[in-house]
């Protein structure tokens, strides 16, 4: 993969060399991949391919065999405790399920960063509860609700809500609009367009949703055969001649192979 | 550190409020404060300018509080002016103008409402799991006699699978607390009978009390707290990822598929285990009856044989199954009414285990009123 790299834009994360496995099966085989700052990355891959690996390995999650991942230039692997959690205060994650808490209210859930890192009053941390959640296109009606009680496109909002409760910088989405209907799923990826626009975010969304890909992100890395096999705009995507790439772009679901319908990009 | 954020200056009915410094979350605390102190009402007012040019930067945390800075003013009637604002922050303050805190229901505050509400929730869901118990109870019986008309509907592999986990696995540790157990009070009895000189009643103690209570009371409150919390938990996270839901819609009745198998290897093996475990407890006795009382072991077994009688035996083996099915309808009955959360599931599994040792207890005292009035 080229690095497209001089055009003046600051890299916030930095993945160079990444060796991941599970004992004797390797998911990633030295990967390389730059995220710049401001920018919207679709990262795709097949089913199992490891594209929740490199999240996770990104975030610290999983342990790396070789290679570095630097996120706002620190190295997560080397970084000192009091390093690491200014790192981690300056990203938020969406996991796949929500994984909001659930013996926690909505409310609880979305105040427990803030309330871990911050001191702030009772009353702003509420009112910033029922902010976030405007944001995320819900109302104060769902504070008092348990995760349980929350239908599927709410719980990912409400999750949203919680990635987005410290203001980060960076944002992970692990397939945001997974098991959302296509109106919720085109909600949801023009809330995650506005949010960036509105808060400077970077986004990093691991995803399988073509339309996603085609509506709001900016550019798209693809990983096949434990590499990031191509990095670049959607243009790029369609352009290329990899097997697997004219398989994923413009087999018979994406929308060039549908005649007429390319007019839905935005 | 304690840069000014905002700073204000009133001319007359005119206000001016200078904002500085980055309005972010880490400031988020002196923030408040300074806004809080910039909105105390003081002289009328009737025109506020916020001069917002010397924010370098800007988060949802400063534009919240931004928004309430303009909203306070804006309430007491004051003409409120927001300026200098950078272009790349407006979209983000007019997302939170947007924010309407009306509706946000705040938390009740009442302490003494609120334990008399949990009181009460408390007692009505005693009723509720009484309710629950004789309905499980019901269902278990009419899935019985179906089972009893169709035997092969019966799910014999899985009854043997939960047979190996609750009684071939427990038996190690049911053996060395049984034996445990029969070793220390034979060895309190001899302490004690041996001022009495009467050391030889210890196998008469021990006979008949490991016989009728303690071997089955024992066995069954470790497999209250071992397999009852487990089938609680089991059937607890299958209800939280909706499993229990798809057996239904497939056609299988839950009951059937997961809970009489279950119940059936409980009621099978508790009584072996009682048995084991009174066994242990004797041996334990007799062990500690011969190295610490000087008791031979043929004494002992002489002594055995002629003070417990087969009554014995049966009225704590009789209690065994008993005791079982309300282990088991105890521990399904909490597993099924877990709802979303790790918390219920750890509630209920809690719940499952007090209560099914309480029962246990319970039904122990009832037998034994029971016994004493026929005669046992």
């Amino acid at each position: 993969m080229a690095k497209a790299r001089g055009n003046g834009k600051e890299v916030v994360i930095e993945v160079g060399g990444l060796v991941v496995g599970f004992g004797e099966h390797v998911v990633l085989d030295h990967v390389d991949l730059d995220v710049y700052r401001g920018e919207i990355l679709g990262f795709v891959g097949g089913s199992g391919a490891g594209k929740s690996v490199l999240m996770r390995t990104i975030i610290g999650l999983l342990p790396r065999r070789a290679g570095s991942v630097r996120v706002f230039g620190v190295d997560l692997a080397q970084a000192s405790d009091a390093e690491r959690h200014a790192v981690e205060q300056r990203w938020g994650v969406l996991f796949q399920q929500g994984a909001l808490f659930s013996s926690l209210t909505v409310r609880d859930n979305l105040q427990f960063p803030i309330r871990e890192y911050l001191e702030l009053s009772q009353r702003l941390l509420d009112e910033l509860a029922v902010a976030k959640l405007e944001m995320v296109g819900l109302d104060a009606s769902v504070l008092e609700k348990f995760p349980a009680e929350l239908s599927g496109g709410m719980t990912k909002r409400v999750a949203l809500a919680r990635a987005l409760a410290l203001d980060p910088e960076i944002v992970f989405l692990d397939e945001p609009t997974s098991g959302l209907d296509p109106i919720g799923a085109g909600e949801f990826d023009e809330l995650i367009a506005t949010l960036q626009r509105t808060l400077g975010l970077t986004v990093f969304m691991v995803t399988h949703d073509l339309d996603s890909l085609h509506t709001v992100c900016d550019r798209i890395a693809v990983l096949a055969d434990h590499k990031v096999i191509a990095a670049g705009t959607m243009d790029t995507m369609l352009a290329s001649e990899h097997p697997w790439l004219r398989a994923y772009f413009r087999g018979k679901r994406s929308r060039v192979g549908r005649p007429g319908e390319t007019t839905l990009r935005t | 550190m304690s840069e000014i954020l905002l700073e204000g200056t009133a001319e007359g009915g005119r206000l001016r409020l200078a904002a500085a410094g980055p309005w972010i979350a880490k400031n988020a605390r002196r923030l408040e404060a300074q806004i809080d102190s910039a909105t105390r009402p003081r002289e009328a007012i009737n025109e506020v300018r916020i001069d917002m040019a010397g924010v370098d930067r800007l988060d949802t945390f400063g534009a919240w509080l931004l928004e309430r800075l303009v909203r306070a003013f804006s309430a007491r009637g004051c003409a409120t002016k927001v300026e200098g604002l950078k272009a790349d922050y407006r979209s983000l303050v007019e997302e939170v103008h947007h924010v309407k805190l009306e509706e946000a229901p705040m938390r009740r505050h009442n302490r003494l409402a609120n334990a008399l509400a949990s009181l009460g929730h408390n007692i009505t869901s005693v009723g509720g799991s009484f309710g629950a118990f004789v309905n499980l109870l019901g269902a278990l019986s009419v899935a019985t006699l179906r089972i009893v008309v169709q035997p092969r509907r019966f799910r014999f592999t899985s009854m043997v699978h939960q047979l190996d986990n609750v009684g071939w696995r427990g038996v190690p540790i049911m053996l060395l607390i049984t034996f445990l157990v029969g070793c220390i009070i034979a060895q309190q009895g001899i302490f004690h009978f041996s001022k009495f000189g009467a050391d030889l009643y210890v196998v008469d103690m021990v006979g008949i009390l490991v016989l009728r209570e303690l071997g089955v009371l024992i066995v069954c409150i470790m497999v209250a707290g071992r397999s009852g919390s487990a089938y609680t938990a089991e059937l607890g996270s299958m209800k939280m990822r909706e499993e229990i839901d798809a057996l239904q819609t497939m056609g299988f009745d839950p009951i059937e598929v997961l809970i009489l198998p279950r119940i059936l290897a409980l009621i099978i093996g508790v009584p072996i285990l009682a048995f084991l475990g009174s066994m242990a407890a004797l041996y334990g006795g007799g062990l500690v009856c011969w190295l610490y009382g000087g008791i031979e072991p043929s004494i002992f077994l002489q002594r055995l044989k002629e003070s417990i009688s087969i009554d014995h035996f049966e009225v704590g083996m009789i209690k065994a199954p008993f005791m079982a099915l309300v282990i088991g309808v105890v521990a399904c009955v909490e597993g099924m009414a877990v709802k979303g959360s790790a918390e219920s599931l750890g509630l209920q599994t809690t719940a499952s285990v007090v209560e099914s040792i309480f029962l246990v207890i319970v039904l122990d005292g009832l037998f034994a009123i029971f016994f004493a009035s026929i005669g046992m």
